[in-house]
């Protein structure tokens, strides 16, 4: 359809041997990506991307595909196959990136890293353990979000992080914890050009957010080409990438459109490789389209469900918040909510888990008999009135779940009333505040253990507890578990105790797990579920 | 004259300056009437109590109300929007970016519309229960009726699903084409500048879609203005009398008639042309367009101050100027009319 100009191209490969900003890019009129489509990914997705700095302030989650795609970490996880033959990151392996070996200390309380001799950033320098550690020491200096992941790894101060020699690179533990390693193989520790950055810092900001902003400067497997704020990222390939197989195509363009049906029109006809986070209602009918591959996989640590708060008398009662659990349609909401993609999470037959999987399903199904019954036996035998909030910005899958609950809970005589909070004032209401009697929540984390679960979401005033619940037991046997290795015989009958009491109490009443899901054309292959939910484009390869 | 006209224009431009004044104290004050924290909000997914206090100190947002209000008086008087939120990006640069995307799908839509709408309605007024008044009914409220994201959709339907003919809807350029230079920021014009008709023509059949939804939308007030003044003008005594005096019929209409009927035709558009700029959010939404209806939102929805007052500051802008070209245009059209009166 359009003329090939060499000259353009060769202009371009020139260009993009230099890390410079999109914003410095020389002006091209054509880009070369009709020159040979299958070196060429097009991917679409709904949401912005606002920042190509993972560690500065306001940074929205579609952006962390930068940090994975452009920017190494000193370790990485593995890769599995899962049933249905697509990819996904394996959790219980963790393998080199920019380290290629690691030695933890006799005493358990440091680790040190060999930093991969050929490493070297986009602009030819050297990874250093210089680079390792500054980007580190801001990792857990900058404040906000990556300080708080960090913290969870046990990793909170410069003073940790130990160059020992150029390519050698220590960690000091403040305690052991399993925690630790996993925790700096997720986007938020990557590795910065710290000569690049600092040459671009100033006084005022000695961490150069601003640079960094909008000129990323790593070693990763791709480059920014171009960013257009609002439109468009376009990635190519660094082709003295060390830390993996080199991707199978040279271009990533990832274009954002916002418009449901147009990413769906753009998929079905083939003008785009993939579709990234398609909605549930859409998984079915575009794997029965032809040429269209759809990829549904269950996301790990995270659970859809029902919040009680119990700041809110009624739910005070166990008893009350169990006949909640009896009296949801959780067959229903699976059919009309989530169109059957995900896991169940109701009708287990003991209330005793028999092993320590996380998330598994809770010991209740839809049964309004004994809901009255247990009704009955509390204060509230007459009902009461409750109102019900949902967020509007996942008003998807929380509108249709609020309404079938709605009715559930009005046959056993709770009268709930719906409301729709914005997206933007949900945190405030939800999680900050805590106010909300009845809702639900989507909390995942990203570290996939069910301790790490139930520290964010069981223990009284942390974040993601938004039914207040606060038990003594499960906060001692949190602080137990949370940084204890799962050989420890110890571990198990712990968990399980834990998960016996979410069982028994149930504060947050489990719906189903969610699945992250896209479409793509049967040609393009490489692509990997990861817990962050984001692209990761270093696998992909066009046939 | 002319030096007077010049004159009366700069005292119209200075009598905006109290009117935008009001704008930015009412934007402001809206703005932080909003529900929802942008502090929380930006806080991001893990965020604790303490990285909230740190950012909300970072945006300034723990001063108190009027100590905001004068350092972002200070900022506008040095030409800085502040920074948005959701975007990253200084709110200049993204109204600056975005602003001339909806102003190219804008006058596209509307210079469509004009030439379906005008025609269609003198033929009307000239023919009144005739089959193209008919028709010319059935358009206009055809055109009301249909929300624009649903004419959107139904094109990229037919002509882009099935038909193959439009190109793929994903904003102002296919993906192997990068923008024209700026100057003034329209790609089509733009690169015609450049010399790069390749770009143009990309660009062209990018804007086709969006610009028929939103001239369908357009067609229905510029017409039935048309008609209706068309229809008065027609019936006046001066035609009558230039009837009478047996001038031909295309002097009477385009020269006594049309020209008689095309002050309320010239009001309604600048007002279609204001209301289109800053509400064709879900077209743009639907054709994946850049432009500033949908940045609005979005800052709106996230509660993004700088971006909502730039946003509002910048339309204001437009209109103080639009109803002065508006102005201008009478006294054109109509040698009756003085910007004084």
């Amino acid at each position: 359809m359009k003329q090939i100009n060499i000259d353009r191209r060769n202009v371009l490969k020139g260009a993009g041997a230099l890390t410079i900003g999109a914003n410095m890019l020389p002006f091209l009129k054509v880009l070369p990506a009709h020159a040979a489509r299958s070196d060429v990914a097009v991917v679409v997705i709904g949401q912005t991307i606002n920042s190509l700095d993972i560690h500065r302030k306001g940074t929205n989650r579609p952006s962390y595909q930068i940090a994975v795609n452009c920017y190494d970490r000193l370790l990485s996880f593995g890769t599995k196959t899962l049933a249905d033959g697509s990819l996904s990151y394996d959790y219980s392996v963790l393998k080199p990136d920019l380290a290629e070996s690691w030695q933890v200390a006799d005493d358990g309380m440091s680790v040190t890293f060999k930093l991969r001799e050929n490493a070297k950033f986009w602009d030819g320098a050297p990874v250093t353990a210089e680079d390792v550690k500054w980007s580190l020491d801001r990792a857990v200096s900058l404040g906000g979000f990556p300080a708080v992941q960090m913290k969870a790894g046990s990793l909170i101060k410069p003073e940790q992080f130990i160059v020992v020699d150029e390519k050698t690179f220590k960690i000091e533990f403040i305690r052991k914890s399993k925690l630790t390693l996993p925790d700096l193989a997720v986007p938020v520790p990557m590795i910065i050009n710290s000569k690049l950055a600092k040459a671009n810092a100033t006084d005022k900001d000695p961490w150069a957010t601003e640079y960094l902003h909008r000129n990323p400067a790593g070693s990763g497997a791709f480059k920014v080409a171009r960013w257009d704020p609002g439109e468009q990222i376009v990635y190519d390939r660094n082709d003295n990438w060390t830390s993996g197989p080199l991707p199978g195509v040279k271009r990533v363009v990832v274009r954002e459109v916002p418009s449901l049906a147009t990413r769906r029109a753009l998929i079905e006809r083939g003008d785009v490789d993939l579709s990234f986070g398609i909605p549930d209602k859409d998984t079915k009918e575009l794997a029965q389209k032809k040429g269209i591959k759809v990829t549904a996989t269950p996301i790990e640590n995270a659970i859809y469900c029902v919040g009680l708060n119990l700041k809110f008398e009624p739910f005070q009662d166990k008893k009350v918040r169990q006949a909640v659990a009896y009296a949801i349609p959780y067959e229903e909401i699976f059919k009309t909510a989530a169109f059957e993609n995900g896991v169940k999470m109701w009708g287990a037959k003991s209330a005793k888990p028999s092993d320590t999987a996380w998330p598994q399903p809770f010991p209740y199904s839809t049964d309004f008999d004994k809901a009255k019954a247990l009704l009955a036996e509390s204060k509230f035998k007459d009902g009461f009135e409750v109102p019900f909030s949902i967020n509007q910005s996942l008003a998807s899958w929380m509108e249709p779940t609020a309404l079938l609950i709605q009715e559930g809970l009005a046959k056993i005589g709770i009268k709930s009333t719906i409301e729709k909070i914005p997206g933007a004032n949900w945190r405030t209401a939800a999680l900050v505040e805590k106010k909300l009697p009845l809702h639900l929540e989507n909390f995942g984390g990203w570290l996939n253990y069910p301790d790490y679960y139930f520290f964010w979401a069981y223990i009284k005033g942390h974040l993601f507890n938004s039914s207040n619940y606060d038990n003594p037991e499960v906060k001692k046997l949190v602080d137990e578990t949370l940084h204890m290795e799962t050989t420890n015989p110890e571990y198990a009958p712990k968990i399980k105790r834990l998960i016996e009491i979410a069982f028994d109490d149930v504060p947050r009443i489990p719906l189903w797990q969610p699945t992250l899901s896209s479409a793509m054309s049967e040609k393009l292959t490489g692509y990997e579920f990861w817990f962050h939910r984001q692209l990761d484009a270093r696998k992909f390869s066009k046939a | 004259m002319k030096h007077r006209t010049i004159e009366l224009v700069l005292f119209r431009l200075w009598q905006a300056v109290p009117v935008l004044f009001g704008v930015i104290v009412v934007t402001f004050i809206l703005t932080r009437a909003l529900p929802g924290d942008p502090a929380v909000y930006f806080a991001g997914p893990a965020a604790d109590e303490n990285s909230i206090a740190e950012i909300r100190k970072s945006l300034g947002l723990d001063r108190s109300l009027f100590e905001q209000f004068i350092i972002y008086l200070g900022d506008l008087a040095r030409g800085d929007l502040g920074q948005s939120l959701s975007t990253g990006q200084p709110v200049l640069n993204d109204l600056s970016k975005r602003l001339p995307a909806s102003l190219e799908l804008t006058f596209s839509a509307l210079i469509l519309s004009v030439m379906i709408a005008v025609p269609l309605g003198i033929l009307a007024a000239m023919k009144p229960g005739h089959w193209v008044d008919h028709t010319c009914r059935f358009l206009v409220t055809a055109g009301v009726s249909l929300p624009t994201f649903f004419t959107g959709l139904v094109l990229i339907f037919f002509f882009y699903y099935i038909a193959g003919i439009a190109p793929s809807p994903i904003g102002r350029l296919d993906f192997v084409y990068l923008p024209p230079p700026t100057i003034t920021g329209f790609y089509v014009l733009d690169s015609l500048l450049a010399g790069d008709l390749e770009t143009a023509r990309a660009a062209f059949a990018q804007l086709i879609l969006p610009a028929i939804t939103l001239a369908l939308f357009t067609l229905a007030p510029i017409a039935r203005m048309t008609r209706a003044s068309m229809i008065q003008a027609l019936s006046s005594e001066f035609i009558r009398t230039a009837r009478a005096a047996g001038l031909s019929s295309r002097k009477i209409i385009f020269t006594y008639a049309l020209r008689n009927a095309l002050l309320p035709v010239i009001t309604t558009l600048g007002m279609v042309f204001s209301f289109t700029l800053g509400a064709n959010v879900l077209v743009e939404k639907v054709f994946a367009w850049p432009g500033i209806g949908s940045y609005a939102v979005e800052a709106l929805v996230v509660s993004d101050y700088a971006a909502v007052q730039g946003f509002v500051l910048s339309m204001a802008v437009i209109f103080v100027l639009l109803n002065l070209t508006v102005d201008i245009i009478y006294t054109l059209i109509d040698p009756r009319i003085s910007l004084e009166s």
